[in-house]
């Protein structure tokens, strides 16, 4: 059966109509709720960064933690706009910071039980594996210096290799490494290779199999922890005070 | 363009002989993974852990029996010079659907095997299916058939689940079943686990079947 021209253009006309109908329907009534999924899994990533045992809790109370004991603030230690805050993108921010534009750079402050005195300060990263974004938070103990915990992902790193940036057991090998040497900042690095022990406090040991990741990886926390710098150095010299 | 009409007699019953060969026959004697060998790419890909894995099989029998439906409806609509881009429009509509409604409602299960969803567009089963049988066969056949042959690829992935999961985590559905001196395979995590069991599966069907390769 050979159908004629104007019936073939016609048929992939109204085929591309009724189903582009169909598939904006669908985007549009769901994206409500994707975005308000997208906004929780946001939330639990950043707890997860210090209070890693909630790993299995639900979300909605996940969610209820960080509405009561996250504060965010700015690098300079006022509190964000809650306009600002309502729009803030890390990933736009990122694009800002890569063209030396100036950036909002969030602190969440995760406040102890009581709400009087900072657990641990939160610094939200983004930046580029090797075949998409990679994000993280980057949680250090009241004193700036030592790494609390940190949570990285991904968007499409390779499965088994880069992706493993997103495993916990890769994430905690970054717990209780310093930031600071001899009071210089020395950003937490990602060695080649893996299965190094007796590593100094600035490294951790490296992912065999996704160098390039990790290569993206140590660039992220590199390029943050500068932007940080100010906000770090500030409490740290007080702390060194204080002793 | 390789058509197996199946003829049809008038008034057949709801369950006919016809009917319930072509939902059994690609669960075993013509399994699409196991004996045509298709849709191994994704066999491979989201079959870690049990519950990406039941997402996916579930994933991929909406699509294969919706699409199959549609196109059956269509098939004598459908212009024959551009089947295949008809054929795939309406394949790739479902697959988008899908993935909307993971990221709505499953969003923890869909950033695991969102990459593999997009994919379920080149899976060879779907298209096989599409070419094959709805093109040529009554929209309640096609539906059949595409129960058929989504089961048949579903049981696969999940047995080849079971195991990698079983051996490689240590856990079945995130559940620890294995105490915890079992020491974890890093193997099975890893594709090649799964065409080590894969391989396994086709040989104990075969040695069972007695099916031989055509030459």
């Amino acid at each position: 059966m050979q159908q004629s021209n104007g019936y073939v253009i016609g048929f992939a006309v109204a085929m591309t109509v009724i189903l582009g109908g169909i598939l904006s329907f669908t985007a549009v009534s769901l994206n409500e709720r994707q975005k308000k999924e997208v906004a929780l899994d946001t939330k639990k990533q950043i707890m997860l960064s210090v209070l890693p045992e909630m790993s299995d809790s639900p979300k909605a109370k996940i969610a209820e933690v960080y509405d009561s004991r996250i504060q965010v603030i700015g690098i300079d230690g006022n509190a964000i706009d809650a306009a600002v805050l309502e729009k803030l993108d890390i990933s736009k921010e990122w694009k800002k910071l890569k063209k030396n534009q100036p950036a909002v750079l969030p602190i969440y402050k995760f406040m102890s039980k009581d709400g009087n005195s900072v657990d641990s300060y939160i610094l939200p990263m983004y930046g580029y594996g090797l075949w998409n974004d990679i994000w993280g938070y980057f949680a250090l103990e009241s004193d700036k210096k030592t790494v609390k915990g940190v949570v990285f992902s991904h968007k499409g790193e390779t499965p088994g290799l880069g992706a493993r940036i997103g495993d916990k057991e890769v994430q905690d090998r970054y717990i209780g490494k310093k930031i600071f040497v001899n009071g210089e900042l020395k950003p937490t690095f990602m060695v080649k290779g893996e299965g190094k022990t007796g590593l100094p406090d600035y490294e951790v040991d490296g992912l065999s199999g996704a160098t390039l990741t990790a290569i993206g990886l140590n660039e992220m926390v590199d390029r943050y922890l500068n932007q940080y710098k100010p906000f770090l150095e500030k409490g740290a010299s007080a702390v060194s005070m204080a002793q | 363009m390789s058509t197996e009409t199946v003829a049809a007699k008038k008034s057949e019953a709801l369950f006919s002989k016809r009917r319930k060969a072509i939902v059994t026959d690609p669960l075993d004697d013509d399994n699409p993974v196991t004996v045509q060998v298709l849709g191994i790419c994704s066999a491979l890909a989201v079959t870690s852990k049990l519950e990406p894995t039941l997402v996916m099989s579930i994933a991929v029998t909406f699509v294969i029996i919706f699409s199959n439906l549609i196109v059956s409806i269509l098939r004598n609509a459908i212009p024959q010079r551009i089947r295949i881009i008809v054929q795939l429009g309406i394949v790739a509509s479902l697959v988008i659907i899908v993935d909307q409604v993971l990221k709505a409602y499953l969003y923890d299960v869909s950033k695991v095997v969102g990459v593999y969803v997009g994919l379920i567009i080149t899976n060879c089963i779907v298209m096989g299916r599409l070419e094959a049988f709805a093109m040529a066969n009554k929209p309640y056949d096609s539906i059949l058939d595409g129960l058929g042959s989504s089961f048949g690829y579903a049981w696969v992935i999940l047995v080849v689940a079971f195991f990698r999961e079983l051996f490689g985590s240590g856990t079945l559905f995130d559940i620890r079943v294995l105490p915890e001196a079992y020491v974890n395979n890093g193997l099975m995590t890893s594709p090649v686990g799964a065409f080590i069991i894969i391989g396994l599966i086709i040989w104990v069907q075969r040695a069972r079947n007695g099916y031989v390769e055509e030459a």
